[in-house]
């Protein structure tokens, strides 16, 4: 390997500038790596100073080398080409071996063309980081929406890109120590970027708040049409449920995207969440799987929603879900 | 305007998934196979900006083995104009799988120069691997700039302006010149069915057969293909509907404690 050492690339929100929570989960992905390596652990902040002053400060409590603060007028709001750019010129200047990102949709955005420009590819959405002494770090990837894993290797000697799913270090477990901070300032200039970003914006102030709700019924494509829904919202109404639902249902327009639970929408943990007809693509179950109970009805056996289920019924939703209403009517009545 | 979409040919959604004897890729035995969902939404997107500007054309873009012919011929009938098929092989370091995401990107990258297109879309990701990253990857090699997760896309002078999805209900529009790449999210427009009319007229329509050229040496490489591991103890219940019923409700009421 020609580099050498761990660096995570944390991430500030686009509006207020406050961190972005994922940004600790891949702080805490590069430091369990840093340690299985042997290496040192680094981070890098990527904005204007004023914003990344105070972040680079809270991390320079953290067990890091070096808080790298790359600070440009250029870097105020998020470009994809402007951080390609930066971020090449600090990989050349700290001479990583492996640089670790949140799954974020900004990451998404850009870190693709970052790895091209290193003619590298970037091990996207990781879930699990398995040690083996003999090869070096094992990713592991899931594949068919969760039904399979896959576990990915970096060969060559060129710098090693990861970005991690949401979910799978805990935030919490960051190290603290001691950092030394340093600033970096890329050579950037505006004609290399091609794109302008608006303000972030909401639509329509959000009626529901999924988040507060004890008990959710949540439904999913097994539900097949539309006109199905009903037997759903009975169960809801039966145990006074807010209704919820994965992606493809509000994608459809059956529901409103207020609706959603998943990555694009909610982030729940009520005391029961009942999926119907879901089945587990981790781009909803990183939005429900603090729910201290899932309860899971899928025809499917392999549905990846089983996984995470503690209580599972295989079967046929259209049978189970009527008889389910009735029976907690009747249970409610006595 | 003239737009590329880049489509995949997948797994359909309930296909039952085995690894295969070589215990790094997916046994496709006798599967079936459909559009990836997204690049379903990219099609669409495609089809509705030719009809609003009411001139263009919509070309598809597909590397696939011959069975990708399917998907082709089924986006050609709901109204693209002509395709690429991008002919890989069966299995092997030449397939589709043998290659990774910069080797995939550079095959759809290259045919795509050829054609000089003002515009091209294609989905956020692909329902298989889930990589998330080809598009973005064709955008690099091809010199263009790119926005991810559009799900509205406007003309605006010689550029356009789009509508990108951030986290959390949160939304921005960015403005670019042409040409570009766009990723599109689902959800942005109701997806057509294909018509008897469109189904007919496909047949009538260009497919060229591109050979997909030598695959370079993988960098990142796949090490083993498995089933996930539970991480919970899943309790499952069984019987007839009605005796599950009353288990759940036994345990809703006794252990989870919200009856």
């Amino acid at each position: 390997m020609s580099g050498s050492g761990v660096l995570v690339v944390v991430e500030q929100r686009g509006g207020d500038g406050g961190w972005n929570r994922m940004s600790f989960e891949a702080l805490a992905a590069g430091q369990a790596l840093a340690a299985e390596l042997g290496v040192a652990c680094s981070a890098a902040l990527v904005g204007v100073a004023d914003v990344i002053a105070p972040l680079a400060a809270e991390l320079a409590g953290k067990k890091i080398k070096t808080v790298w603060a790359m600070d440009h007028p250029l870097l105020e709001q998020y470009t994809p080409d402007a951080w390609c750019v930066a971020l090449e010129q600090l990989i050349a200047e700290v001479q990583p071996q492996y640089v670790v990102f949140p799954h974020t949709y900004q990451v998404r955005d850009f870190a693709p063309a970052l790895a091209t420009r290193l003619k590298q590819v970037l091990i996207s959405d990781v879930t699990a980081i398995r040690h083996d002494a003999a090869t070096g770090p094992v990713f592991v990837r899931q594949w068919m929406q969760g039904k399979l894993n896959a576990n990915y290797r970096h060969s060559g000697d060129g710098v090693c890109l990861v970005s991690v799913q949401a979910g799978t270090f805990r935030a919490d477990s960051v190290e603290a120590g001691t950092a030394e901070l340093k600033s970096f300032s890329p050579t950037l200039d505006a004609s290399q970027i091609r794109t302008v970003p608006g303000a972030p914006f909401r639509e329509a102030a959000q009626m529901v708040d999924l988040t507060a709700a004890p008990v959710i019924v949540s439904v999913g494509r097994g539900i097949g049409e539309q006109d199905n829904l009903g037997i759903v919202e009975e169960l809801a109404h039966a145990l006074g449920a807010e209704l919820a639902a994965s992606r493809p249902i509000c994608d459809n327009g059956w529901l409103p995207m207020e609706r959603q639970v998943g990555s694009s929408g909610q982030t729940v943990a009520p005391k029961l969440y009942l999926a119907v007809g879901i089945s587990g693509a981790i781009q909803h179950l990183v939005g429900m799987k603090g729910a201290k109970t899932i309860l899971a009805i899928n025809k499917d056996p392999d549905a990846p929603i089983f996984e995470i289920a503690d209580i599972g019924v295989v079967g046929d939703l259209f049978e189970i879900v009527p008889a389910l209403t009735k029976a907690i009517g009747e249970a409610k009545q006595q | 305007m003239k737009i590329l979409v880049a489509i995949k040919q997948v797994l359909e959604r309930d296909a039952q998934v085995r690894v295969a004897a070589d215990g790094r890729s997916i046994d496709e035995g006798d599967a079936a196979w459909t559009i990836n969902e997204p690049d379903a939404y990219a099609l669409e997107e495609a089809l509705q900006l030719k009809e609003r500007e009411g001139a263009g054309e919509v070309v598809v873009l597909c590397a696939g083995p011959e069975r990708a012919a399917s998907t082709i011929r089924e986006a050609l009938a709901k109204g693209a104009d002509r395709a690429i098929h991008i002919v890989t092989e069966e299995e092997g370091p030449g397939s589709l799988a043998g290659r990774d995401t910069l080797g995939v990107a550079a095959l759809l990258a290259d045919a795509a120069k050829n054609e000089s297109p003002d515009l091209i879309l294609t989905g956020l990701q692909s329902d298989d691997l889930g990589a998330g990253q080809t598009g973005v990857v064709m955008a690099e090699l091809l010199g263009v700039p790119h926005a991810t997760l559009i799900l509205q896309v406007e003309r605006i002078g010689n550029g356009l302006r789009v509508k990108r999805e951030l986290e959390g209900g949160w939304y921005q529009h960015v403005e670019m010149p042409l040409p570009a790449l766009l990723t599109i999210q689902s959800g942005g427009n109701r997806l057509r069915y294909a018509t008897l009319m469109g189904i007919k007229k496909a047949k009538s329509k260009e497919t060229r057969a591109l050979e997909a050229g030598v695959a370079a040496a993988a960098v990142a490489e796949i090490a083993k293909v498995y089933p996930p591991e539970r991480v919970k103890r899943t309790e499952m219940l069984t019987g007839s509907a009605v005796q599950i019923a009353a288990q759940i409700v036994e345990k809703l009421t006794f252990e989870v404690k919200v009856l």
